[in-house]
């Protein structure tokens, strides 16, 4: 109550901050529709500020190529991706969870491994790791998308450290007290404490994984098997007869549209962890 | 029966969890990780379709790294990543503060919540090349300048070094300050509010919140936030690769290590590309061992912390 | 866990065996049963389009498009990955090296390559891509017709053909008609061929040009090709480990940076397939000509036009020079000879076929006798260039293209010494630093290349 003009002048410039750092992100979408809206001869002849009236046309040929399944395209996507971030999270809880809470001999080696192979660079091993696929008789399949994100170092830390800040140990002993088992313990009471971090983690690992073009590139081959970033790399890739920058930002645009449902999805439940935020104290 | 085993039973629970992820890193991720460092002391190429070796050859791939510009690339990458990353933390604080603060009145916070993390959702390729079309000489940027008469003539942004470096230094703040805050915002939602209104009670409020409270509270989610970004710096790769073709132009002054790894990669040089990774991983394991001693100080102060929280937990518990 | 770990280190057992295996491919038992299944590897839909146009034995295309079905049963299968990245190649690499222990459906019978990394295929030693005689075509009758340069671009260094191509690549100087009638009074394509018809009288033409304000081309990377094609020696001579940066390369160099000072060239154009290239072919545009084939002038030049058609001419080239192309190749171990024999032969080196591919899509294609009665049908005229038949210039280009020998390695040098001399062209660095940065990129391309020999102190 006391200093009023200093919280004027204090949101005065919160809000310019928030609405230049919302102009520079918002205008690169701008410039992806005005692109997506206009034909591949407009684009090629330079920049417009203003969007065409192509939108519907690049949307049809898109959309009702015979060649070109984006519906597939994008259901692949969502099986990887939703997959992927779904066990990565839970699996990384667990891990989390296993090195937080429990006492055990090889407690400090496992932690010491998990965080030196987090550094490791991760386009090193690509080669091996198709090899190794391939041996295994998952090549061309979506599980080595999925699989392999059971052990994601980066996001067990971030759990781990959650859990540090998060998770007071008296909780588990109060549960054991009332005698529920480990794993029930787990589900029940750690999981619902961790929903903020498990959001958040959810959300990266889905766009990290929608985004990767890389290790599917390597390991999808056949068409009615392609996630989005391939098939937009396909679109890039085109004869000249059939190139279309256009159908390229259109493309580009409709990947979009799912991960912006998605995270808008899981940003409601980053909201409630405030309210849950209760539970543990 | 029960009551005795407790304290002993419990570990086997700590092996059961954790052994999904370890079943899944050594089949999918040791064994080429053991090939790529096994290769690093191998002359192992191809030259057109056929294979040269493999041939032991002992270090010899280390030194002749140490021989080319890697450290020349090395400074690169640490440049870039500085350029991005110090307002990228430095606003997310920032923003995650303002966020979290509820007596903060934000008009359409839900709506800037959501557009900060906007451009990590877009392919950093297809952000990539939006920039490339705005930034060109004869791009939208240019003219808007020319017209508000800023600059005379044409600026070369991806002409300069210092323009190319910037580009993909704001590039990359832009694609992650948002995912940053997220992070800590989760973090910051983590400490009870009690701790706050406690806080508020005593007086700490703004600077003081933020720098006796906040800080210290989120640490571990700071320390994971720093050891990320180093890692993710280090292995920059996808903005400066497609902003300048490959090529780190001009004259390689954005060459990033990862790019210098990828030139080999793309020749199946497994033998210097394993080399590399072996010292990108001693170097970053290097500096993310630095930041997580200097964030979690030591072991004794974080037990003293924890035995206090117990013996208020107990104090509590008992009223 | 342990089992686990001994059934992986087999795993990686079998691996490496299967690697020491490839060395020795076995040849197709000639007479034997042909295959169900023609596997064809390629980057785009180009070539599946073309089949499914023009070959006589498809009898239908899956909706999808990625298996095409020929009339006695047998099933093509499109096996396309984005040339971006160079994931095409590295797919191809790996199947190459697993050719010979892949069961028969899954082997590869055809595969494409581009002139700029033809030769890494057709290589003799390497011996992925088949001898065409090997496949009972023989060249010297059955491609004949075929322009003399796509033959030997096909064949490996002891003169073995080993592919074929449907197109032809002929490129010509592409000029705006408005500001050739501005400079010089007349947009004649035989007067202006007269004054573009080699290096020294062009630079003549540019200074005329630039004195009212026009730059005769827009990137140094226009004219490479032109200098690229004609180098006397491969970028590697066979068996070795230098690369020669040619004297013609050097001219390239040389030149560039003349012109680009002088002002011939909009500096603010960098190298091709940009921005600044796009609309430096619009009307607003001071930019006189371009170097382009057939398909350039289709495909880039048309769709970055926004003025009146019949504005732009072609005339000759200061020089002949190709650009492009896409070769098919029979792979060793196919099961399929004789499929694919027909296809080679159908796709090109049938007159009637090709001509089809020049009317429908524009292309210039591999049939001497063809292209030569387009030169004298109206039909091929184009409304783009004013009613002008761009085949009377192409077909004489074509002709006299003699095509630079090819090393395994042009791919990288011919990217990464444009690369590395546009920052010395812009001023960033100067000419030694230039030669070590390229020195630098193309000993990280080929590790096995030891030395850089530049002709440019020699006189």
């Amino acid at each position: 109550m006391k200093s009023k003009k200093p919280s004027v002048i204090r949101s005065i410039i919160v809000h310019s901050v928030l609405i230049i750092l919302a102009f520079m992100c918002l205008f690169f979408f701008y410039i992806l529709i005005v692109n997506a809206t206009r034909s591949h001869a407009d684009l090629q002849k330079g920049f417009s500020a203003l969007p065409g009236k192509e939108f519907l046309t690049n949307l049809n040929k898109v959309a009702n190529d015979g060649t070109f399944p984006m519906f597939r395209g994008i259901l692949n996507s969502l099986i990887v991706s939703g997959a992927s971030a779904a066990i990565c999270t839970y699996f990384s809880s667990l891990t989390a969870y296993g090195l937080y809470a429990y006492d055990f001999k090889l407690k400090k080696i496992a932690f010491t491994f998990i965080m030196a192979i987090l550094v490791m660079p991760t386009q090193v091993t690509a080669m091996g790791f198709l090899r190794l696929i391939t041996k295994m008789g998952m090549y061309d399949s979506l599980l080595p998308l999925i699989i392999p994100s059971i052990a994601s170092p980066a996001v067990f830390y971030f759990m781990f450290s959650y859990l540090q800040s998060s998770l007071p140990l008296s909780l588990v002993e109060a549960a054991r007290i009332d005698g529920s088992g480990e794993f029930r313990t787990f589900n029940q009471i750690v999981l619902p404490i961790m929903k903020p971090a498990i959001a958040v983690q959810a959300i990266f690992t889905f766009v990290g994984s929608w985004n990767n073009y890389f290790v599917p590139a390597l390991v999808i081959q056949s068409k009615d098997k392609m996630t989005v970033p391939i098939l937009i790399a396909t679109l890039r890739g085109a004869d000249y007869m059939n190139f279309d920058s256009a159908k390229i930002y259109m493309m580009i645009m409709v990947a979009i549209v799912p991960i912006i449902i998605i995270y808008l999805l899981l940003s409601k439940y980053i909201i409630a962890g405030v309210t849950l935020g209760g539970v543990k104290e | 029966m029960k009551k005795r085993q407790k304290s002993i039973s419990y570990a086997k629970w700590g092996y059961y969890f954790i052994l999904p992820f370890f079943l899944c890193y050594f089949i999918f991720s040791l064994i080429p990780l053991v090939d790529t460092v096994r290769y690093s002391f191998f002359e192992y190429y191809r030259s057109g379709i056929k294979e040269i070796g493999p041939t032991f050859i002992g270090l010899d791939n280390y030194v002749s790294l140490l021989e080319s510009d890697m450290l020349r690339y090395g400074a690169n990458t640490l440049i870039l990543w500085v350029i991005g990353f110090i307002p990228q933390i430095g606003i997310a604080l920032l923003l995650a503060v303002w966020f979290t603060d509820i007596r903060l009145k934000i008009h359409g916070k839900q709506f800037f919540k959501v557009v900060i993390y906007l451009p990590n959702l877009i392919m950093a390729s297809a952000f990539a090349m939006l920039f490339f079309t705005m930034f060109s000489t004869n791009g939208p940027v240019n003219s808007i300048l020319m017209s508000m008469g800023v600059i005379k003539e044409k600026i070369d942004f991806m002409g300069s070094t210092f323009g190319t470096r910037s580009l993909v230094g704001f590039m990359n703040f832009l694609m992650w300050f948002g995912n940053t805050t997220i992070m800590l915002m989760a973090a910051i939602m983590g400490i009870s509010v009690d701790v706050f209104e406690a806080a508020e009670i005593d007086g700490c409020r703004g600077i003081k919140r933020f720098w006796y409270i906040i800080l210290p509270l989120i640490r571990p989610i700071l320390a994971y936030t720093l050891i990320t970004a180093i890692i993710g710096g280090l292995q920059m790769f996808d903005v400066p690769q497609i902003l300048t073709n490959g090529q780190g132009a001009p004259d390689r002054t954005s060459m990033t290590l990862i790019m210098f790894l990828n030139s080999h990669l793309k020749s199946k040089n497994y033998g210097m590309a394993g080399a590399l990774s072996v010292y990108l991983f001693i170097v970053s394991g290097i500096l993310c061992f630095i930041v997580y001693r200097m964030t979690n100080r030591n072991d004794s102060d974080e037990a003293k912390t924890a035995a206090k929280r117990r013996a208020r937990e107990e104090r509590r518990r008992r009223k | 866990m342990k089992k686990r770990v001994i059934a992986v280190l087999l795993a990686a057992g079998m691996c490496v065996s299967a690697l020491a295996g490839c060395g020795n491919s076995s040849k197709p038992d000639g007479a034997g049963e042909e295959g169900k299944v023609i596997n064809v590897y390629c980057w785009n839909n180009e070539f599946s389009d073309r089949v499914n146009a023009i070959y006589p034995e498809v009898k239908e295309v899956s909706e999808d498009g990625t298996v095409t079905i020929l009339n006695d049963g047998t099933e093509i299968h499109w096996i396309i990955n984005p040339n971006q990245d160079g994931v095409y190649q590295q797919k191809l690499d790996e199947a190459l090296l697993n050719q010979a222990s892949a069961a028969a459906d899954d082997k590869i019978d055809i595969f494409l390559s581009e002139t700029d990394y033809v030769n890494k295929y057709t290589d003799a030693e390497a011996d992925v891509a088949m001898p065409l005689a090997d496949l009972g075509i023989n060249p010297d009758t059955d491609l004949k017709d075929q322009y003399g340069f796509t033959r030997t671009t096909a064949s490996d260094m002891n003169g073995v053909q080993r592919g074929s191509t449907w197109q032809c690549c002929p490129g010509l100087l592409v000029y705006r008609r408005d500001i050739a009638k501005d400079v010089f009074g007349t947009d004649d394509p035989a007067v202006i061929g007269e004054k573009v018809k080699d290096w020294d009288t062009i630079k003549v033409t540019a200074e005329e040009l630039k004195a009212k304000g026009y730059y005769t081309f827009a990137s140094y990377a226009d004219t490479f090709r032109l200098y690229g094609n004609s180098i006397s020696d491969s970028w590697v001579k066979q068996g070795e480990t230098t690369i020669n940066v040619d004297k013609k390369i050097i001219d390239w160099i040389n030149d560039s940076k003349e012109w680009l000072d002088a002002g011939y060239l909009n500096k603010t154009v960098k190298g091709q397939w940009n921005d600044d290239w796009n609309k430096s072919m619009g009307s607003d545009s001071k930019v006189f000509a371009f170097l382009l084939p057939a398909w350039g002038i289709d495909f880039v030049l048309k769709p970055n036009w926004d003025g009146d058609e019949g504005i732009w001419a072609v005339t000759n080239p200061p020089q002949e020079y190709n650009w492009g192309g896409s070769y098919i190749h029979a792979c060793t171990g196919t099961d399929n000879p004789e499929h694919v024999k027909d296809i080679i032969l159908a796709m090109t080196a049938t007159e009637d076929n090709l001509l089809k591919i020049s009317k429908d899509y524009s292309d210039f294609t591999n049939t001497t006798n063809g292209m030569k009665k387009a030169t004298t049908d109206a039909s091929f005229a184009s409304a783009f260039l004013g009613g002008q038949n761009p085949f009377v210039y192409f077909a004489p280009v074509a002709e006299n293209i003699k095509i630079a020998p090819l090393s395994a390695y042009d791919q990288g040098c011919v990217e990464l010494i444009q690369n590395a001399f546009s920052d010395y062209f812009q001023g960033k660095v100067d000419y030694d630093k230039a030669k070590t940065n390229f020195e630098t990129a193309i000993k990280e391309r080929y590790p096995d290349i030891t030395e850089i020999n530049w002709q440019d102190q020699m006189e």
